[in-house]
């Protein structure tokens, strides 16, 4: 009998709020150490926490995109452990009455679909950060980073491999930048993952006991740690053993998950309902405004671009990808009619440029106003297709302007068909053997012919224009 | 013409008549201070800024209601620049690099904040002898405790050193002292005054509140203490109301509940006599007594007892040696760190309190304790609203009797039940006030009135008009009347 896996995740989304969770200080990232930090985030005796609406506002806008319960009346507790980098002794959460509720999402694994429901999301602070190895022999504690508002999204044990794993994630991350509450930088821990890995035979029906990997923040991580932790699972079952109950770590430089504490070594969070903040309500208008200012979601953008511009659903599908993507697209169609040759542009080329440096449209140097300068100069035949690859991979290297890059490169497409007709006489000329050839049923050679006119002018030449001549001359 | 045992109004009219001047007046304090040094009621004094203040003023004349006047600050009540202990070694070297609501609300309006008063450590005691700074004595015996945990404010105001000062009451901790020392001390309803720089000990009990000669001085006080503030979420949004404007109001018809549970046969026969006669005192004003049931008020204590220190042991995890407060000398490690700053920064009483909270918190014990105790508490609650649809105030001993010696009382679960009157408006939330009843041995004794929510006005209307036909109130441990 084969064994089944079973993953839950836990995603820490940071809410792009412009203060923190509870107090005025802003959540800014990269200031100097300790800079971001007012009487409320050093726990000072005597200092009471105000919960900041905005980062409601914001788990909210979450739970409505997910079809999730919104808690209009939602509480905060306490959960009580000892750090340097937790000033107060314990962390204010949301353990009781998460403001969002039971909702779920839609994930795509090569092309097919699955709904992962979601447990809850709660809002909860984060802590500081401890730093180990700048001091000789001493702990240095930076608190930028502490009461800077998480969501938590817990889901249901329903995703049954690190692919599925990974497109959660992804789909999570897509979702919220959508909804402009996170800033989704991965690498400034934007947003973390907790991942719970439990084995089971296929036919039973009481889940394993699982393991905890903590706080890894890429998709690549997440695919890898899972993987080592199946692994690691199926052997010690296949042995006869059973796995331990405990918090592992993921160390990506060995590619192996850890033993971070057991369950019985675990804290006892001693959980109670925060006495220094009042339930936070929610009224029926403010959540009427927030479900009225909801941005158009993936789907939803998906069908209309097929709706619009009569795209391909793979292709409406790549450009609702992401926000950048999709404003790319909306940006050059307002700019430039030829919606078609946009979107094959922005799949095709412009994606292929992604995938190959691994980064994000914000990343790259592609302005969306460069961009539709060039499929306008693509449509308005100055330069032709190939040209305009090269003009793009220019783009991507240096950032310039496209009339530039045309301009000082000499790129403009000869559209001059006496230039054009003189350049194919002469290849024809220099060539008679496949002249002949050609002219003996060899039709294959029309494409020799193209290809030596368009050495001999650089690339510039009209392909249409080519053809038409050489067709002509050679007939 | 002395200072000692003056009254805010009428320290006010003094200066407004030029009899003293600002300069005189602080300095005179100062000088009863010194001379009074053997109660230990003070545990850091604020004399250089005090003076430059009273000179200020004197230089350029304020009409601020306060303006002036001398007055003592709990020390746990953090103060900007000015070292706050809250009675605990583990705060011995804390400057706070700001000021509670309740000082720059005092201070705005002009009073002067003389320095800081001793308390019991973080509030945890009923006699102040958990103070790492000492015991404090009652002005009105050498050995007698002062009660708590605002006895060193309770002792200044009795000995007539300051004509007021702030308290803070989590479980009585301004009554029981009022009581004990013969002044007046009322604790206002749950969120009337900000909690903002109140160091906190229980934070769904704990209510800070003004302790004087007198229930006119004490509405005095709570017009400039009381505010709405946003840096308080538990802070009530109510309107304010001039809490000296209802004083004189006649209280004939009034009706006050007697707390039918309260079984009085178990007090001493004085302490029964003086409630008794405050009773008739009352009559012969025209109020109506009504017997009350509040059925559930003997689960007070014990209800008292799990939710206080759970949320104590939680609110003192941030005294962990790492960023302020006592660190222990050269830790070995980040658990060394703890155990011993923590272990030699808190007193006793604070270390078994937060033995008990973290019990009850914990995995297994919060729904037999903290959650029962939450659920009592909401019947006691119940048990007030529905009392209230009876009668307009309840009214109580505030002690189980008068001031006891220092060193008397060991047991500490004896000591927890002292607080058996005045537990109950904490965990209600209500307001309560103790005013001097009379005397046990040239001791004193207070009686407490407990009124519904919101309603300080007419609970301090009642006592204002209960000390203008008795002169209790004006006795002093020198034993002149005024």
């Amino acid at each position: 009998m084969s064994w089944e896996t079973v993953i839950g995740l836990e995603v820490h989304v940071q809410l792009s709020t412009n203060t923190k969770l509870f107090s005025g200080a802003s959540t800014t990232f990269g200031a100097e150490p300790n800079t971001n930090v007012d009487l409320i985030d050093l726990g000072l005796p005597g200092v009471l926490p105000v919960a900041n609406r905005e980062a409601f506002h914001k788990a909210i806008r979450f739970g409505l995109a997910t079809n999730a319960e919104i808690n209009q009346v939602s509480m905060f507790d306490r959960k009580n452990y000892f750090y340097p980098d937790l000033p107060k002794g314990y962390q204010i959460t949301q353990m009781e009455k998460p403001i969002v509720g039971k909702g779920s999402i839609m994930i795509n694994v090569d092309g097919v679909e699955k709904l992962i429901n979601i447990t809850r999301a709660h809002l909860e602070e984060d802590a500081g950060k401890s730093i180990h190895d700048l001091f000789d022999g001493e702990t240095g504690v930076d608190l930028n980073r502490a009461g800077t508002p998480l969501l938590e999204i817990v889901s249901e044990p329903e995703i049954a491999s690190a692919k599925e794993a990974v497109a959660y994630f992804k789909a999570i991350h897509q979702l919220v930048t959508f909804l402009d509450i996170c800033d989704g930088n991965m690498a400034q821990g934007s947003m973390r993952c907790d991942v719970n890995v439990s084995i089971k035979k296929e036919a039973d029906d009481v889940l394993g006991t699982r393991a905890e990997i903590k706080n890894i923040n890429s998709f690549k991580f997440i695919e890898r740690a899972i993987n080592f932790e199946v692994t690691r699972q199926i052997k010690i079952l296949e042995k006869g053993k059973t796995v331990v109950q405990e918090t592992r770590l993921y160390d990506s430089v060995n590619n192996e998950t850890r033993s971070m504490r057991s369950k019985e070594a675990a804290n006892d969070y001693r959980y109670f309902p925060e006495p220094d903040l009042l339930p936070v309500v929610i009224s029926d208008k403010e959540l009427e405004d927030i479900r009225n200012t909801l941005p158009e979601l993936p789907k939803q953008k998906e069908i209309r671009f097929i709706a619009e511009h009569k795209l391909e659903e793979s292709e409406a599908k790549i450009l609702a990808s992401s926000k950048a993507m999709a404003n790319l697209f909306e940006d050059a169609t307002s700019k430039t009619k030829d919606s078609n040759l946009i979107a094959k542009w922005l799949v095709g080329d412009v994606s292929a440029l992604l995938n190959k440096d691994n980064i994000s449209i914000e990343e790259s140097k592609l302005s969306s106003d460069n961009f539709a300068t060039l499929i306008e100069r693509i449509s308005d035949k100055t330069i032709s297709g190939k040209i305009a690859k090269s003009v793009l991979e220019d783009i991507w290297d240096s950032g310039k302007d496209v009339d530039d890059i045309i301009k000082d490169k000499g790129l403009v497409q000869i559209q001059d068909e006496s230039i054009l007709e003189n350049v194919a006489k002469k290849i024809i000329e220099n060539n008679p053997d496949q002249v002949e050839a050609y002219k003996g049923g060899k039709e294959k050679l029309f494409g020799f012919f193209v290809g030596q006119v368009m050495k001999e002018t650089q690339g510039k030449a009209n392909p249409q224009s080519v053809n038409e001549i050489l067709k002509k001359l050679l007939a | 013409m002395s200072i000692q045992y003056k009254t805010i109004k009428e320290l006010t009219l003094m200066l407004k008549a030029k009899e003293i001047s600002n300069k005189e007046l602080i300095q005179e304090t100062f000088d009863l201070i010194e001379s009074n040094s053997h109660l230990n009621a003070f545990v850091t004094l604020n004399k250089e800024n005090a003076l430059n203040k009273a000179k200020a003023i004197d230089n350029k004349a304020s009409d601020l209601s306060l303006s002036g006047i001398p007055i003592a600050q709990k020390d746990l009540f953090v103060t900007k620049n000015l070292r706050t202990t809250c009675g605990s070694n583990m705060l011995s070297n804390f400057i706070p690099p700001y000021s509670a609501t309740v000082i720059e609300n005092l201070e705005n309006a002009g009073c002067i904040s003389v320095g800081k008063t001793n308390m019991d450590e973080f509030a945890m005691g009923s006699s102040n002898e958990t103070s790492f700074y000492g015991n404090v004595q009652n002005p009105w015996g050498e050995n007698l405790v002062p009660g708590g945990s605002s006895g060193g404010s309770a002792a200044a105001v009795a000995a007539g050193i300051v004509p007021a000062a702030t308290g803070t009451d989590t479980g009585g901790s301004i009554r029981q002292p009022a009581s004990l020392c013969g002044i007046t001390g009322i604790k206002p309803t749950y969120g009337r005054i900000s909690r903002w720089g109140m160091i906190a000990f229980a934070s769904s009990l704990d209510q800070a509140g003004p302790m004087a000669r007198t229930a006119e001085d004490c509405a005095i006080m709570m017009n400039e203490m009381c505010s709405h503030d946003l840096k308080d979420t538990t802070s009530l949004n109510k309107e304010i109301p001039d809490f000296t404007k209802n004083l004189n109001t006649p209280i004939k018809g009034l009706k006050i509940g007697i707390v039918k549970e309260f079984d009085l046969s178990t007090l001493d026969n004085e302490v029964v006599k003086i409630f008794e006669e405050s009773k008739k005192h009352y009559e012969s004003l025209g109020v109506e007594f009504v017997e009350v049931s509040l059925p559930n008020i003997n689960l007070s204590v014990p209800t008292y007892y799990v939710v206080a220190p759970a949320e104590c042991s939680s609110n003192l995890s941030r005294f962990d040696g790492v960023k302020f407060g006592k660190r222990c000398k050269n830790p070995k490690d980040l658990e060394d760190l703890y155990i011993r700053s923590r272990s030699e920064g808190f007193g006793e009483e604070v270390k078994r309190r937060i033995l008990i909270g973290s019990y009850v918190l914990s995995a297994g014990f919060y729904d037999a304790y903290y959650k029962k105790a939450q659920q009592v508490r909401r019947l006691i609650k119940n048990d007030f609203d529905n009392a209230f649809s009876k009668v307009d105030l309840i009214m109580t001993p505030t002690t189980r009797g008068s001031a006891f010696e220092a060193g008397s009382m060991n047991d500490p679960i004896q000591m927890y039940l002292e607080d058996l009157f005045t537990v109950p408006a904490n965990l209600a939330g209500l307001p309560g006030i103790s005013i001097p009843s009379g005397y046990v041995d040239n001791k004193p004794l207070g009686v407490q009135l407990i009124g519904n929510s919101l309603q300080e006005s007419q609970l301090l209307n009642v006592a204002h008009c209960f000390q203008t036909s008795s002169d209790w109130h004006l006795r002093t441990p020198s034993s002149e009347i005024r």
